[in-house]
């Protein structure tokens, strides 16, 4: 049997003639390319590039904080640094993250269709995405914005002296490019499934990415009014949000929150769809209650409309308006605890390969669960009015966007790089980065729940000497994790040259994705393929010994 | 290539048939509306608002506003819907000539609405209604009479700005029908953009009442 597999897949070792990357060839065919596949490639290359910028932002804050002084960077600077951080990678790497690479890459194969709905509509989403990033850019090398990521009026409006509407700018231009996103998917989904593909038999990477899809429609444009009032008001001294006028500054909060809520699960519904796909593969099991998994993910997608308010509890929000906002955001937790239970109940049982993708999907199930249960502390009025604004919530979210959503983004990347390259990564050196990024990450973030409780506030360069041993231990944490993005940056480049040819699946993994060679021809597949039973048919006991692909 | 893609060619490449290049088009602006209703939305609420915080001042402002022109447009803008729905049906007939026509009459009255917009526009600045521009308020609480029209003018002018745009469709889609690119059952760029400009349609009925009738009893 096991010998039977390796001859297998020695000869599927080949790389096929002709696919989407060598159909044609040159700059032009890149910039004007409609594959959505090619499209996938240029956002990759693109939020990388802000990756970096805003990971340079978060080590110049790291070192200021080595000390208690402030001694590297003067108050004012850090105060643009953690404005530049928070932007670039809210907006402009953890939102089109997942969705725009992984996403573009693998619905349409997944579902068996050639292309996106709008194959036109998804080159221009990444055209105005890279205008709105230049704007930011611009914003950021002609001196910054000081106003947080959350421009808050009347702050933002009237007192800051900084570029904050050449900023908001390009974050309402690079909006545009989330809607065509959603929209295109949206679409994509709904009418372009193989034959016999039902709803019911989608993959659950699919559920999560139309559910995000959901969001970015429906609140994007919210924020895109909301900074264009915002800016108007900057400009003329004069709207809805002016004080002078009778305006009330909270009306900016909650317009705004009404779509960054939302917008925190556009960061990590599309995480979940990857793990869902990543711990069934890699346990060889069917996934443990499959419709519960699609129903949750629609579940915080609605539900995250309704918990907006949560971020304004210490904002003189009225009492009941806070309790109801409490209650809703504790309703959060279920469909999110469902997720959880139901990938562990996956695991068991099942034939475990503890491979790349795997270790970084069971790190992302603890460090979600730590980020998501501490939520629930926030969500708690009592316990927010004391931790608000400190290093406890700064942990909470991180656990959550880079313990959940970039741990998921690098699994599904090695998951796939397979697919999208025709290569395999260096497996080993695969795990090693995965381990270290795991290390790296508690490291940087456990002690600042400490901090936070213990009362250090978010958004200050110096604090009071106690509070150093922590952020000693935070700051040695960032180079490690640092360390743990390096490599596969690094690897990845190498296989794209040394990496072993992989075949159409070198995992054995169902998904119609599989089925067709690695790279995948323009097209993807030679003939339109047909659906004939429910998603994941996995069997443990026969994959027991099953030789996966390694190098 | 695919059969189907020879048959009819304008058929984009990621479609199997007709039907469902159509399909996708309609769902796909369907969902363009769902986001613009919340663009809108943002603005909508701030009027919700403070209409609710302000209501004296607000229908003390909102009875400068001219209502016969206000009524105008709305009755053009409702006519302009109809000829558009005469155009959609035109398109599906395979009426050349006729869908012309009547793509560029509901071009022509989206430009009687813009026209009588501005003409709106400049009597409201001769009577000192634009905020920071010599707004002028004789009475109580001239503050928050400034914010009803500031929430006017952003309304009708992002609005204005939708009609503008839909304007610029027309013109092109009747040029391109002029060429017969609409013929043999092609009419799904005709159709997606008359859900487009009922949606603006619409906006202006909501905006009408809103900011024009609250004032009056």
């Amino acid at each position: 049997m096991k010998t039977a597999t390796e001859i297998d897949i020695q000869t599927e070792g080949e790389m096929p003639r002709l696919h989407y990357l060598n159909v044609e060839i040159g700059v032009k065919s890149w910039l004007l390319t409609t594959d959505h596949k090619r499209i996938g490639i240029l956002y990759l290359w693109t939020i990388l590039v802000f990756f970096l910028i805003a990971s340079v932002a978060a080590a110049m804050m790291r070192i200021e904080l080595l000390t208690p002084q402030g001694d590297f960077v003067t108050n004012e600077t850090y105060n643009k640094l953690f404005t530049i951080h928070g932007v670039l990678m809210v907006w402009f790497f953890l939102i089109p993250s997942i969705p725009t690479v992984l996403g573009n890459f693998v619905i349409p194969p997944m579902i068996g269709a050639r292309d996106v709905a709008f194959p036109k509509l998804n080159l221009l989403s990444w055209y105005i995405f890279v205008a709105g990033g230049a704007l930011t850019l611009w914003a950021i090398i002609h001196g910054g914005v000081d106003t947080g990521w959350t421009f808050y009026t009347p702050y933002s409006t009237t007192y800051a002296n900084s570029h904050v509407i050449t900023m908001a700018g390009g974050v309402f231009v690079a909006g545009f490019s989330s809607i065509i996103t959603g929209m295109n998917f949206m679409t994509t989904i709904h009418k372009m499934r193989a034959p016999g593909l039902t709803w019911f038999r989608l993959p659950l990477f699919i559920w999560s990415m139309y559910a995000t899809s959901v969001i970015l429609v429906l609140a994007t444009p919210v924020l895109a009014i909301t900074l264009a009032v915002m800016c108007v008001e900057r400009i003329w001294g004069v709207g809805v949000f002016d004080p002078k006028l009778g305006g009330d500054p909270i009306l900016f909060q909650h317009m705004f929150w009404f779509y960054s809520h939302p917008a925190v699960y556009i960061m990590i519904l599309p995480g979940m769809g990857v793990i869902s796909e990543l711990i069934t593969c890699f346990s060889r099991k069917r996934i443990f209650g499959y419709g519960f998994v699609a129903a949750a993910s629609m579940a915080i997608a609605v539900l995250g409309f309704l918990v907006w308010g949560h971020h304004m509890f210490v904002s003189g929000q009225s009492v009941y308006a806070g309790m109801v906002f409490s209650i809703l955001s504790f309703l959060v937790a279920i469909p999110s605890a469902i997720k959880v239970f139901n990938w562990t109940a996956t695991l068991h049982k099942g034939s475990i390969y503890f491979t790349t993708p795997m270790l970084y999907a069971l790190g992302f199930i603890g460090l979600f669960t730590i980020g998501g249960m501490t939520g629930l502390f926030l969500a708690t009025l009592a316990v927010d009015v004391h931790v608000h604004d400190s290093y406890f919530v700064i942990a909470h979210f991180h656990y959550i966007m880079v313990g959940g959503m970039v741990m998921a983004f690098m699994g599904g990347l090695h998951y796939w790089w397979p697919k999208i390259t025709g290569r395999l990564y260096p497996e080993f050196a695969g795990k090693l980065a995965a381990m270290i990024t795991f290390l790296g990450f508690n490291l940087t973030f456990f002690p600042q729940f400490i901090l936070g409780y213990l009362g250090m506030p978010r958004r200050y360069h110096a604090y009071p000497p106690e509070f150093q041993l922590f952020n000693v231990l935070s700051t040695a944490g960032a180079s490690i994790l640092g360390v743990g993005y390096l490599l596969p940056l690094i690897y990845f480049l190498w296989s794209l040259k040394f990496g072993r040819v992989a075949g159409p699946n070198p995992w054995r993994a169902t998904g119609l994705e599989w089925q067709t060679p690695s790279p995948p021809p323009k097209h993807n597949f030679e003939k339109t393929p047909t659906v004939t039973e429910r998603p994941y048919g996995y069997s443990p006991e026969e994959d027991v010994d099953l030789h996966l692909a390694s190098i | 290539m695919h059969s189907t893609t020879a048959a009819a060619p304008f058929v984009h490449e990621q479609f199997d048939d007709i039907e469902q290049q159509r399909k996708a088009a309609k769902l796909g602006m369907w969902i363009f509306l769902a986001t613009e209703v919340l663009f809108f939305g943002g603005l909508f609420l701030g009027y919700t608002v403070y209409r609710f915080t302000y209501g004296h001042v607000f229908v003390q402002a909102s009875r400068k506003l001219d209502v016969v022109i206000g009524g105008t447009n709305t009755a053009v803008l409702l006519i302009s819907s109809l000829v558009m729905a005469f155009s959609v049906r035109a398109s599906q007939l395979d009426q050349r000539r006729r869908l012309v026509g009547l793509l560029l009459g509901t071009a022509v009255l989206g430009c009687v609405f813009m026209s009588l917009k501005a003409v709106e526009y400049h009597k409201d600045y001769v009577d000192h209604l634009v905020p920071r521009l010599g707004f002028k308020w004789v009475g109580a609480d001239p503050g928050n009479a400034e914010l009803f029209y500031w929430i006017y003018f952003a309304m009708t002018g992002l609005h204005a700005i939708h009609v503008t745009v839909g304007i610029g469709i027309l013109v092109v889609l009747a040029m391109l029908a002029w060429r017969g690119r609409f013929r043999n059952g092609n009419y799904n760029p005709v159709e997606i953009a008359g859900l487009y400009w009922h949606f603006v349609d619409i906006v202006w009925v909501f905006l009408f009442p809103l900011l024009y009738l609250v004032g009056h009893r």
